[in-house]
C-alpha cells in the first residue's frame, strides 16, 4: 500500500478540484475516482462563507485534503500560504507550488528547495510539485520532502509523459513516493507512469474537463490500477533477441 | 566546499540490513534459466534480478552476460581502463585474520614507512608514470594513523591527481580532514558478507565486528568522500551470495549517498603468509559472472581487478566489464625503492610494469587513462 509520512492510501490516484462545472460535478466525480487524497489550492478557499466554500462539499471523512500552494510565487509567498492552511485547514500537510511563471505555471526549482527546507524546518509534511529534475528530486529529498511530485508536461496542457526518460530516473533514485503530477491527459498516460514504477498520480484538469467527468474519474481510476498491477507483476521484459545484432564476446581466454 | 551527504533529519536514515547469508545463497539456487531469460531482457535490473544472473542456470549463458556487460560499460565507460598503483605505508597490523599475510600472530618483517620514506616511495611511482596511488596499510593507528595520512596526502597531491586509501576504518571527522587534504576515495571491503565466516576469519582486533565494519562505507560517504569502494574477498564463502550481498550493499548506498561514486573489488585470496587455504574454490569462469552480473546491476559502479589475477585474465577482461587496473604492485611496505624488501601482504601474479599495461589495453583497443581527476577539486 502507498504510504506517505506514516499515512496509508488504498488508492494511487490523487485528485484536485479546480475546474469542475460545479460543486455537485465535482463531488461525483471525486467520488467516482476512488481517490482518497484531494489536493484543494487556498487561494479558492473562501473563509468567509463558509458554506460555498469548495472544502464543505467533500466529506472529510472518505478524502484527505491536501492544501496547495497553487498562486505563489516564490518561497516566502508558499510559506505564508503554508501557515494559513495549518490554521484554516487544521493540517500540516501541503503540497507546494511555487510557480512564478503565470504563462506556463512551470516550478520554480529554487524557490521550491528553500521554502521545503523551511517549511520542513516547521514541521510541514510537504510535497513539492516540481519539473522532472533529478538532482532536484534528490535534493528536495535531502532537505526531508515526504514526496516528490515530478510533472509529466506542463499542468493543464495534456500533453502526457513528456518527461519520461527523466521521471525513470527519478523513480529509481527515490527514498520517498514518487507521484506524477500534471500533464496526464488521458487515462492511457497515467498507466504508463504506474506501469513505470510511480507511487502514484496526481490527475485534475483531464478530470475536470472531461465530457463525461463522472465516466472519466473512473476510467483514470482503472487505468491506475492497470498500470500499478502491471508494475507490480513484473513488466519491463523484453526478448534477448534485440541484443541478437551486437558482436558475440570471445571467452576462450578463461581457464577454469 | 564539497557539501556532505545530507541525510534528512525528517526521514529516518534506513539501517542496512542484509538477509542471511544462507537466504541469499538459497535465493540464488532456486533461479532457473526462465528467470536468467527474464533478468538479461530487462533494462533495469532488480536485486532478483542479480539473483539470476549470479545462479548456476546463468551459468550456460555467459557468452550472453558478457556480451551484455561489454555494451553496457561501453556505453557507461567508453572505451577506457583506469590505471593506479597500490603504495604499502605499514605492515603493522593488531587484526587476526586468518587470510592476511600482515595478520598479527604471523611472523614477518614489520615495517612502517616514515613520511620521507613514504615520498621517496611515492615518488618512484610518479616518475614511474602514475597519477593515481592508492595508500594501503594495516591496522595499527598508533604507529600510522590519521595525522600521519593527513600529512602525507598534503606532501603528495601535487604529485598526484587522485590519492585513494585502504587503511583502517576511521572517524567521519577524520574522513572529512583526509578530503579536504586531498585524498578523495576510500575503500573499505566487508571481505565476507557472511556473518559466521566473517566471524570465522577474524579472530581478534576491532575488524572482528562485522556490524561495525558493515557501517563504515556509509560513513565515508557521509564525510564527504568523492568514492567509496566496496569489496569481498573470494575464497571465504559462496561468492555468488556475496555478489547479491554486495548488490544489496551498492543499491543501499545509492539510495542514501548519492553523491557518491562507488566501486566494487574482486579479490580472489592468493597465497599469503600464514598458510591460509582458501575455503572455497573460485574459478576465472566464477569470477567472471560475478563481474557480468553486478555490471548488469548496477551500470554505473566502478569495477577494479587489480594485479592478484594473472595477465591473460586481465587481458582477456579488458572491456567486458572492469574499469580500472593496478599495475606494477608490490604488496611490500618500501618495496618499490627496495626489491630486497621482505615482508608482503599476498603474493601478486601479474608483473607488469605500468607501460606494459598500458600497451595492453592499447592492443584491445582501449585508452589506458592514468589521471581522471585533478586536486584543484579540493584546493580552497
Amino acid at each position: 500500500m502507498l504510504e506517505i509520512a506514516g499515512r496509508k492510501f488504498r488508492s494511487r490516484l490523487f485528485t484536485g478540484t479546480g475546474k469542475f462545472a460545479s460543486a455537485t460535478v465535482m463531488k461525483a466525480a471525486l467520488t467516482a475516482s476512488d481517490s482518497e487524497m484531494v489536493t484543494v489550492a487556498l487561494r479558492r478557499v473562501d473563509l468567509n462563507d463558509p458554506a460555498d466554500d469548495i472544502m464543505s462539499h467533500l466529506d472529510r471523512d472518505h478524502f484527505f485534503f491536501l492544501p496547495n500552494t497553487s498562486g505563489a510565487r516564490d518561497a516566502a509567498e508558499a510559506v505564508r500560504l503554508a501557515h494559513l492552511a495549518r490554521s484554516v485547514g487544521n493540517t500540516n500537510w501541503l503540497k507546494l507550488e511555487v510557480t512564478p511563471d503565470p504563462r506556463t505555471l512551470l516550478p520554480d526549482p529554487v524557490e521550491t528547495l528553500k521554502a521545503t527546507e523551511e517549511l520542513v524546518r516547521e514541521g510541514f509534511v510537504v510535497l513539492p510539485y516540481i519539473n522532472a529534475d533529478p538532482i532536484l528530486a534528490l535534493r528536495l529529498q535531502d532537505v526531508g520532502a515526504a514526496a516528490v511530485m515530478p510533472l509529466g508536461s506542463p499542468i493543464g496542457t495534456n500533453q502526457g509523459l513528456l518527461t519520461r526518460f527523466q521521471v525513470a530516473i527519478i523513480i529509481e533514485q527515490a527514498r520517498v513516493p514518487v507521484v506524477v503530477d500534471a500533464g496526464l491527459g488521458a487515462p492511457s498516460h497515467a498507466v504508463e507512469a504506474m506501469e513505470m514504477g510511480a507511487d502514484a498520480v496526481l490527475v485534475n484538469t483531464a478530470i475536470a474537463v472531461a465530457g463525461d467527468p463522472v465516466r472519466m474519474a473512473r476510467a483514470f481510476a482503472d487505468a491506475v490500477r492497470a498500470g500499478r498491477e502491471a508494475y507490480e507483476s513484473g513488466l519491463g521484459r523484453r526478448g534477448t533477441t534485440a541484443e541478437a545484432s551486437s558482436p558475440e564476446v570471445g571467452l576462450d581466454f578463461l581457464h577454469g | 566546499m564539497t557539501s556532505p551527504v545530507v541525510i534528512s533529519p525528517s526521514s529516518a536514515v534506513p539501517l542496512l540490513r542484509l538477509p542471511d547469508f544462507a537466504t541469499l545463497s538459497q535465493q540464488i539456487r532456486e533461479c532457473g534459466p526462465n528467470e536468467v531469460v527474464a533478468a538479461l531482457g530487462r533494462e533495469r535490473r532488480t536485486v532478483s534480478d542479480l539473483a539470476a544472473l549470479l545462479s548456476p542456470a546463468a551459468e550456460t549463458m555467459l557468452p550472453d552476460l558478457a556480451r551484455q556487460a561489454a555494451l553496457i560499460t561501453r556505453q557507461r565507460f567508453g572505451r577506457v581502463i583506469q590505471l593506479y598503483a597500490p603504495l604499502y605505508l605499514s605492515s603493522y597490523c593488531f587484526n587476526r585474520c586468518l587470510y592476511c599475510g600482515f595478520s598479527v600472530d604471523n611472523e614477518i618483517p614489520r615495517r612502517v614507512l616514515s613520511l620521507a620514506e613514504a615520498e621517496r616511495e611515492a615518488k618512484i611511482l610518479s616518475r614511474r608514470g602514475f597519477e593515481h596511488i592508492l595508500l594501503v596499510s594495516g591496522e595499527a593507528p598508533a604507529k600510522l594513523g590519521v595525522d600521519y595520512l593527513e600529512e602525507l596526502a598534503r606532501r603528495l597531491r601535487d604529485d598526484f591527481a587522485a590519492i585513494s586509501i585502504e587503511v583502517q576504518p576511521l572517524k567521519e571527522e577524520e574522513y572529512a580532514r583526509l578530503f579536504a587534504a586531498g585524498i578523495t576515495a576510500v575503500a573499505i571491503y566487508q571481505e565476507t558478507y557472511d556473518r559466521r565466516t566473517y566471524e570465522e576469519v577474524h579472530l581478534g582486533g576491532p575488524k572482528a565486528d562485522y556490524d561495525r565494519r558493515l557501517e563504515i562505507p556509509a560513513r565515508v560517504a557521509r564525510a564527504g568522500m568523492r568514492e567509496v569502494g566496496l569489496g569481498a574477498l573470494l575464497g571465504l564463502a559462496d561468492w555468488r551470495a556475496e555478489g547479491l550481498a554486495l548488490g544489496l550493499h551498492l543499491a543501499w548506498l545509492r539510495k542514501l549517498a548519492w553523491r557518491t561514486g562507488l566501486t566494487v573489488s574482486f579479490p580472489r585470496l592468493r597465497p599469503a603468509s600464514g598458510g591460509f587455504t582458501p575455503r572455497v574454490m573460485v574459478g576465472e569462469k566464477n569470477l567472471s559472472q560475478l563481474i557480468f552480473a553486478l555490471r548488469l546491476f548496477d551500470p554505473d559502479v566502478g569495477l577494479i581487478l587489480s594485479t592478484r589475477e594473472e595477465q591473460r585474465y586481465r587481458d582477456g577482461m579488458i572491456g567486458l566489464g572492469p574499469t580500472r587496473y593496478s599495475a606494477g604492485s608490490c604488496t611490500i611496505p618500501g618495496g618499490y625503492g627496495d626489491s630486497a624488501a621482505d615482508g608482503e601482504q599476498f603474493a601478486i601474479d601479474d608483473h607488469r610494469d605500468l607501460a606494459e599495461v598500458a600497451a595492453a589495453i592499447r592492443a584491445k583497443g582501449h585508452d589506458p587513462v592514468r589521471k581522471d581527476w585533478d586536486a584543484i577539486f579540493q584546493q580552497r
